[in-house]
């Protein structure tokens, strides 16, 4: 029997529906028309536009501070949750912990936005990069958590004992072996933790600060002003940040792969 | 030769689980020493708790004369090959080597040093900048031996080091092993479930079950004079005879309607349910009257077609042969008489093709001398699992007995299944 063509042809469907709007945008951004809907010649001069805004490169500042502050802070953060999550799997409290690291990857975003907002409301604390730099850790190390326990599964705990066996103190090991055994995990899952919160919008806009706006933010403010060509440029330069981080994430998570 | 390294009254629970029980073992300097057992006898257990993995709920491990019990793994002068070899990954051959010298600061003129010597010892000089997993299993066991040994642990721990390993390089390790263990003449202490390794390599072993050492000794003497069923059963291959012992046999007295010459005290009359009596010697002075076991190995009882002439000591007794497995080197017979199966190896000294061996459904004579049998201490029944069973399919040609296929088989066999 001849194999059926149906797969194929939803495949590249899904495909078209994903990413034909995202080839538009790409292209409209190098478009000198003001408008979308006719092509008048191929230039730069959006992104040259986009150079000489100093707002933009204050939001872009802000997204970069935040993410990789969030990243750092969750990679620590994460890396120690998987660690006593694989270590003492099966136990009460850490099937509870297990949830607890589970729920941000599935809660509702503007249910997570609005009680942190309350939460530093609450806890009159002043707004601003770092409200919205926590606020990301709150989702991001969950990332992390779940990429460094997918590596812990495969990962031959012997090796910890040889380490020790052969003179290692703890630290030693955990410097020796276990981190850069470790690393490619503990770095894919940072490197998506920082690609999420480099476009989180709803969390940021509810916990943002006067000052404190990000990138996605901006993005969204300058649509209720009308620039669309430059947001055009704007998103192709995020798009791009993007998937060169996704790209890196999934080449490290392929290669510990090999490695371990 | 100095008692080097002792347990002493060593026990370790895992709940109510007993994986060692009061265990009081010493080795000596420069031994190779095994621990042999089936998995949950308690031997990794008492090498971890060596190696400082696990701490033991009473007794203490003294080393060289020094108490080791409370110190951690890395201040232990002992150091382990892992089942899994557990190279690290993200290190290149070099650099596993080079790992406890650097760990312990040593200088990096007498860490290249040593590393080099490392490499010419397991003959991986040119191998020295590849990563574990670009190397071959049996490479990676020469890594982790040269690992642990560049250290000059006081004893070296080997978990069954060659279980990963395919039958051939197994093979090759066993001798590469015993070469090393003689060049370096470090204390071993080897960890193992597999007979033939322990017999091949060891000094002396302990066999265990079920967390207490059942004998210890030179392989000869467990092999030989095994103080249990258990031994008996889980060291090679073997029969059990059950029965009371009987009065010594009387000069010029007949046995089984055959003349028997026996006068020594020393040989004791063995009474069998619904069998002729055997006779064997009984060093450990059992009383008459006493319901004793005796095992006597497949190797040690002849098979013929003939009736064997009686001579001093001798057991002659009948039989039909119920299986036959050709192995190559030797046959093995399983001999079915009243209730009991016997099983009979017979090794092939001289060219096969010439004579015309024994078959299926065939009456034949089993002998031994009555020294080849021997008395055993301890008995379970369970220990009769562990015996070597005849294959299920009887009578089919497969390429292990094809030669005694060419000659047809007198009359139908019976598949067998075990009679007691």
């Amino acid at each position: 029997m001849k194999p059926s063509r149906f797969p194929l042809i939803v495949t590249w469907a899904v495909i078209a529906f994903f990413y034909i709007p995202i080839v538009i945008l790409v292209a409209n951004s190098f478009n000198s028309s003001r408008f979308g809907g006719s092509w008048e010649s191929t230039s730069l001069k959006w992104y040259i536009r986009l150079m000489n805004e100093p707002s933009i490169w204050h939001a872009l500042t802000n997204t970069l501070v935040i993410a990789g502050a969030a990243t750092l802070i969750s990679m620590v953060l994460g890396t120690s949750a998987a660690f006593a999550l694989h270590r003492f799997a099966g136990s009460k409290l850490q099937k509870l912990h297990y949830s607890i690291i589970y729920t941000p990857l599935v809660l509702p975003e503007i249910l997570m936005g609005l009680s942190m907002l309350l939460f530093f409301v609450a806890l009159k604390v002043q707004l601003g990069l770092a409200t919205i730099a926590v606020a990301h850790v709150t989702f991001c190390l969950s990332y992390v958590a779940m990429t460094v326990l997918a590596r812990l599964q495969d990962f031959d705990f012997a090796i910890i004992e040889a380490a020790q066996d052969l003179g290692a103190g703890w630290w030693t090991t955990v410097w020796k072996v276990l981190l850069p055994m470790l690393a490619p995990g503990i770095l894919a899952g940072g490197l998506l933790a920082f690609t999420l919160s480099i476009d989180d919008f709803v969390i940021s806009f509810f916990v943002a600060g006067p000052g404190s706006t990000t990138l996605p933010i901006k993005i969204y403010s300058m649509i209720k002003y009308g620039a669309p060509p430059l947001i055009n440029a704007l998103s192709t330069i995020l798009l791009t940040i993007t998937f060169l981080c996704v790209i890196a994430s999934q080449y490290l998570s392929n290669r510990g792969r090999q490695a371990a | 030769m100095s008692e080097f390294l002792e347990f002493e009254d060593v026990s370790k629970h895992y709940g109510p689980v007993k994986a060692v029980d009061h265990v009081s073992l010493t080795v000596k300097q420069g031994e190779f020493f095994s621990l042999l057992g089936p998995s949950g006898c308690g031997k990794t257990t008492l090498l971890r708790i060596l190696a400082g993995f696990e701490q033991p709920d009473t007794g203490r491990v003294l080393l060289g004369g020094e108490d080791v019990t409370d110190l951690p793994p890395y201040e232990r002068k002992v150091n382990t090959i892992f089942q899994s070899y557990a190279l690290f990954p993200h290190l290149s051959v070099w650099d596993n080597i080079a790992f406890g010298l650097k760990v312990a600061k040593r200088p990096k003129k007498e860490i290249k040093e040593a590393v080099a010597k490392m490499l010419a010892l397991i003959q991986m000089e040119d191998q020295a900048w590849k990563k574990p997993d670009q190397i071959s299993g049996g490479q990676k066991q020469r890594v982790a031996i040269a690992r642990a040994l560049v250290n000059k642990p006081r004893v070296l721990l080997l978990d069954e080091p060659l279980a990963a390993l395919d039958l051939k390089l197994r093979q090759r390790m066993l001798i590469e092993l015993d070469l090393i263990h003689d060049e370096v003449g470090i204390t071993f202490l080897y960890v193992t479930h597999d007979q033939g390794e322990a017999m091949s390599l060891s000094d002396r072993i302990a066999v265990m079950k079920l967390g207490k050492i059942e004998q210890l000794g030179t392989p000869a003497e467990i092999y030989e004079a095994p103080r249990s069923s258990f031994v008996a059963a889980f060291i090679g291959d073997t029969n059990f005879f059950d029965g009371i012992v009987a009065e010594p046999l009387e000069k010029n007295s007949v046995l089984d309607g055959f003349l028997a010459v026996a006068v020594d005290k020393d040989y004791s009359r063995l009474k069998i349910e619904d069998f002729p009596d055997l006779e064997c010697y009984n060093d450990k002075q059992i009383k008459e009257g006493e319901h004793i076991f005796l095992s006597i190995r497949p190797e040690k009882l002849r098979i013929s077609r003939e009736r064997p002439d009686p001579a001093p000591h001798l057991n002659v007794i009948e039989g039909r042969v119920e299986d036959v497995i050709y192995l190559g080197s030797q046959t093995k017979y399983w001999v079915r008489t009243g209730d009991y199966r016997i099983s009979v190896i017979r090794q092939h000294s001289r060219f096969l093709l010439d004579e015309k061996p024994i078959r299926w459904g065939e009456r034949v004579w089993i002998s031994w001398h009555a020294d080849d049998g021997f008395m055993l201490e301890k008995y379970s029944e369970q220990d009769e699992n562990l015996i070597q069973l005849p294959p299920e399919e009887v009578g089919e040609t497969t390429e292990a007995n094809q030669i005694l296929a060419r000659v047809p088989a007198p009359g139908a066999v019976a598949a067998g299944t075990p009679a007691r």
